[in-house]
């Protein structure tokens, strides 16, 4: 238990290192060494856990929820005067409805409420752990090369790396804490951290753009904080209980079950705008805004990850009830409307950012399902998406400094210019949806799952989301892997920290699906025996994953004996008109020399962003309204009942 | 398991065999519709061993190996299919030898062939969705993704999945890229991309891209077999009877219509999909939502 509590506040002593330490040096150093020891001590903490399936700790302190309420307030107050001082003023609404319900509850009710375990640990919080402790070091390790050139890139403006630093850090403790909590208003303290972190790295880099996405961001988390904190009170009266196992438990005796929808749909709804869904996805588009390491971070290893790991963890209270069908259907039209939408951006960052939202979509409709096979599917996911995604994130982040541009269709013979950087980024590419890497695998095991669980909505929303998949890598691909010949190569300025992390990345883009068959079986498969209660067989056959283990090898095997080694003559492409020689120009009427230029496909017509957004947006808000009034109208009639 | 190693191995060794005389066949009836006598019915493997010969050329290092790969891909994907395994993963090993195929067109960074690889690319996604609606169907019916089991399945899925069945048959005509779909690289002459996808293809790669679409062509049209096989004799004969019926009509269809727009190929196969896929597997559906239904009451 003690390696927990120094997860959560070895990282916080080291952010407040990094707040004080001004030179270079001293800041490569302290980040280097704590990533090594934050890494290092999840990786030993997986392992001496590796054998518990759950274990609560009854750690108690009185002082603990005290200090945290205040922290709480103080936060509320620094939310209310910055939204006041920069005139976004429902932010300051939000924060000073939030703030006085939750310290009223505490001293009032909460206090009262005897808890059993602050903290546990299982399978998935060790999964989770193992995600935030080595994903989210390695892209802090990454910041700092990276922001020294970001830095150059800026000058003339304040050095504020400190403060990033900072918060990168501080972001993982407060994940950590989220991962670990089984006492609701620890998790909710953490909960709002990673919220305020995310608003301040957004707002970074204090531009006017900046600025405005940053309280986009944190009016929609506030909303759902406040879900969040509506669920706690609603569980404090009601139930007497402020811990989520409590909760779940009651969810599965059936004369609770529809009361304990009332707050699972809270704590769903608090998830779905942390997890980014529609028609909450604006804030992390507009987080683009921030420095690439921040979005590799809120993408991959915290931020939505919170979301989709609250989802998970209530899942077994959702399934066919008023809050699952809610979560499902969010979450499924979510995944379909992100997938056509990424298909009309030429924004590398957007993209990727639209992908995120969409598997999101994918793992929140997993947790909805709340199946055994689902949920297996939706984990497998996190784990995949995190790895995959902080790939691409980084490897736009590098591309970005050496190329001035984040649009695709500047990467025009990227692979002749950064042959490199090309190569680690088709592989993330080619992770994120074909087979045999994970997140296909993963999607396989979802279909099943949805097929299995009779809900034919779903069905087509993946069928059709898979398609758009498909659509919108395979062009990003093409494009990667397009042949310029006679372009410099201009990837020797790349650092050498920014190589080892995007190698190390790659690597385990790549192991992870040799490996995932033991992922799955010594720790996916054991949560789910214990959440569900039951062992269940037929996820995947054996036979299936030594199929997709045997094409994984296959692929490899190729690319690396025959991968470039042509001995034919190479000859120039047809143009239709005489190529000049160099592939890019032709002599074209009037002999006049003619440059051709490519560009993709983007369908604004069809698919362009504002549309899908609103007919996501509005057929996901509806879904939660009618829920909601649904909701509210049963307990208003109970009330009604009792009153009568 | 002796079975399989049969099947599969028969499946290697055939399939290019009877596919490059199903391409002759398809050829000879061609000209017949046009009024033409056409070329002998082996005239695909004359033209492979000709391509065999060609002068070794290609316009980058990398080409030809995406191009190997796709040809192996389609060939692991046949081996999946008659290896009597998972619908879903044979579909997604499908789709990983069609996008070796786009990615090959995308190297050479040449217009025509890029352009072609887009529209390929925009085919796949307008096929995409019938073809993973065609798996779900089938599990739906007989319970299970796998082929073995699928074929195995005593009664026949035809009528059942009737509006899956005629959902496929419209994007097999992308598949087998015949007008009025053939966008993205066309048999006929009258191609405004020059050859699309395989422009900057030539040689033994392009040789090896005909193969190919032989292996590929029999298990597009072994999921057709799907739909009659019912573990007994007179299944398996009505199966290789639409099998054939299919790949006339196919070839009358591209005798019978000129080429599209891409909007055309993408708006009609998602309403096909749409329309056909969704109403059928909504009637499948309805004995599971009963079944839970009287669960739930119950």
């Amino acid at each position: 238990m003690e390696l927990i509590l120094f997860l959560i506040i070895f990282p916080l002593v080291a952010a407040i290192a990094l707040l004080l330490v001004k030179a270079d040096a001293g800041r490569d150093a302290v980040v280097a060494v704590a990533s090594l020891v934050i890494a290092g001590v999840s990786i030993f903490l997986f392992i001496q856990y590796f054998d518990v399936g759950h274990e609560p700790f009854d750690f108690e302190s009185e002082a603990v929820g005290y200090a945290m309420a205040a922290i709480e307030a103080c936060l509320a107050v620094v939310i209310i005067v910055l939204g006041i001082k920069y005139k976004k003023y429902l932010a300051s609404v939000l924060a000073a409805i939030q703030a006085p319900i939750m310290i009223w509850f505490e001293f009032s009710i909460g206090h009262g409420i005897p808890v059993e375990s602050n903290i546990y640990v299982d399978k998935l919080s060790l999964i989770m752990i193992l995600i935030i402790g080595v994903i989210g070091t390695l892209i802090c390790v990454y910041s700092l090369p990276y922001m020294k050139d970001f830095q150059h890139h800026h000058q003339g403006e304040k050095d504020r790396r400190p403060w990033f630093f900072f918060l990168m850090f501080l972001f993982l403790a407060a994940m950590f804490g989220i991962v670990v909590s089984n006492n609701l208003l620890w998790m909710y303290f953490f909960w709002e951290i990673t919220t305020l972190c995310s608003f301040f790295l957004i707002g970074y880099t204090k531009t006017e753009e900046a600025i405005r996405n940053s309280f986009r961001a944190l009016v929609m988390n506030l909303l759902g904080g406040i879900g969040f904190v509506l669920a706690i009170v609603f569980m404090g009266i009601v139930f007497g209980t402020v811990e989520l196992d409590t909760i779940l438990n009651y969810s599965s005796m059936s004369q609770y079950s529809f009361m304990v929808g009332i707050p699972v749909a809270l704590l769903a709804f608090a998830g779905i705008t942390k997890a980014a869904q529609m028609p909450f996805n604006s804030w992390l588009l507009g987080a683009m805004v921030a420095p690439t390491p921040t979005s590799a971070l809120l993408h991959s290893s915290t931020m939505v990850k919170a979301g989709v790991f609250l989802i998970i963890k209530l899942s077994p209270a959702l399934g066919f009830n008023i809050a699952g069908i809610m979560v499902m259907m969010v979450g499924g039209i979510t995944f379909l409307m992100a997938s056509l939408a990424a298909i009309s951006q030429s924004n590398a960052k957007r993209v990727l950012a639209y992908s995120t939202v969409a598997n999101l979509g994918l793992i929140v409709a997993c947790g909805g399902v709340g199946t055994y096979g689902a949920v297996w599917a939706g984990v497998m996911l996190i784990i995949f998406h995190a790895i995959t995604k902080s790939l691409l994130f980084l490897c736009v982040g590098t591309a970005e400094h050496n190329i001035g541009s984040r649009d695709i269709e500047d990467m025009d013979g990227l692979f002749e210019r950064m042959p490199r950087l090309a190569a680690f980024m088709m592989i993330g590419i080619a992770g994120m949806f074909l087979a045999p890497f994970g997140m296909l695998i993963s999607k396989w095991a979802t279909m099943t799952a949805f097929v299995e669980s009779n809900n034919i909505i779903l069905v087509m929303l993946i069928c059709f989301g898979s398609a758009a998949t498909l659509f919108y890598w395979a062009k990003w691909l093409g494009k990667m892997s397009a042949i310029m010949s006679g372009r410099e190569n201009i990837q020797t300025g790349v650092h050498r920290g920014e190589w080892s992390v995007l190698g190390t990345l790659t690597a385990m883009t790549v192991l992870i699906c040799l490996l995932f068959p033991m992922v799955s079986s010594t720790s996916v498969v054991p949560y789910i025996d214990v959440v569900f209660k039951s062992a269940h067989a037929g996820l995947l056959s054996d036979i299936d994953m030594r199929i997709m283990w045997a094409m994984l090898a296959l692929v490899v095997l190729l690319t690396t004996f025959f991968f470039g080694r042509t001995k034919k003559k190479i000859v120039p492409i047809y143009m239709a008109g005489v190529n000049a020689g160099d592939n890019l120009t032709f002599r074209g009427a009037m002999e006049k020399d003619v440059t051709v230029s490519l560009r993709n496909w983007y369908m604004e017509k069809y698919f362009g962003e504002a549309k899908m957004n609103a007919i996501g947006g509005i057929s996901s808000a509806a879904v939660i309204v009618v829920i909601f009034s649904i909701i509210i109208g049963v307990v208003l009639m109970m009330g009604g009942v009792l009153n009568g | 398991m002796v079975k399989i190693i049969v099947l599969v191995a028969a499946y290697l060794i055939f399939a290019p065999i009877v596919g490059g005389f199903l391409a002759g066949l398809d050829r000879v009836i061609t000209a017949r519709m046009q009024g033409r006598v056409g070329p002998p019915v082996i005239q695909p493997f004359y033209d492979v061993f000709k391509l065999m010969e060609k002068e070794a050329i290609t316009v980058n290092k990398t080409q030809d190996f995406y191009v190997m790969c796709f040809l192996i891909f389609i060939v692991v994907t046949g081996g999946l299919f008659f290896a009597g395994q998972n619908l879903l993963l044979i579909i997604f090993s499908l789709t990983l030898a069609s996008v070796f195929l786009v990615v090959a067109a995308y190297s050479s960074n040449s217009p025509y062939a890029q352009i072609g690889a887009e529209r390929e690319l925009l085919q796949a996604m307008a096929y995409e969705p019938m073809v993973l609606m065609m798996a779900v169907a089938f599990f739906l019916y007989t319970g299970s993704f796998e082929v073995s089991a699928i074929i195995a399945h005593e009664k026949m899925a035809f009528l059942p999945l009737v509006g899956i069945f005629l959902g496929y048959l419209f994007i097999l005509t992308i598949k087998f890229r015949k007008s009025p779909f053939d966008l993205s690289m066309s048999h006929h002459g009258h191609q405004e991309l020059v050859k699309g996808l395989t422009t900057e293809i030539s040689g033994k790669s392009l040789a090896l891209i005909e193969i190919a679409h032989w292996y590929e062509n029999i298990f597009l049209l072994g999921f057709i077999f799907l739909f009659f096989a019912n573990g007994t004799q007179a299944g398996i004969i009505a199966g290789v009877i639409v099998c054939l019926a299919a790949y006339f009509l196919e070839i009358f269809i591209d005798n019978s219509f000129a080429r599209m727009k891409w909007q055309f190929a993408l708006n009609s196969s998602w309403i096909v999909a749409t329309a056909l896929g969704f109403a059928n597997l909504a009637v499948l559906y309805v004995p599971v939502v009963l079944n839970m239904l009287i669960g739930i009451t119950g």
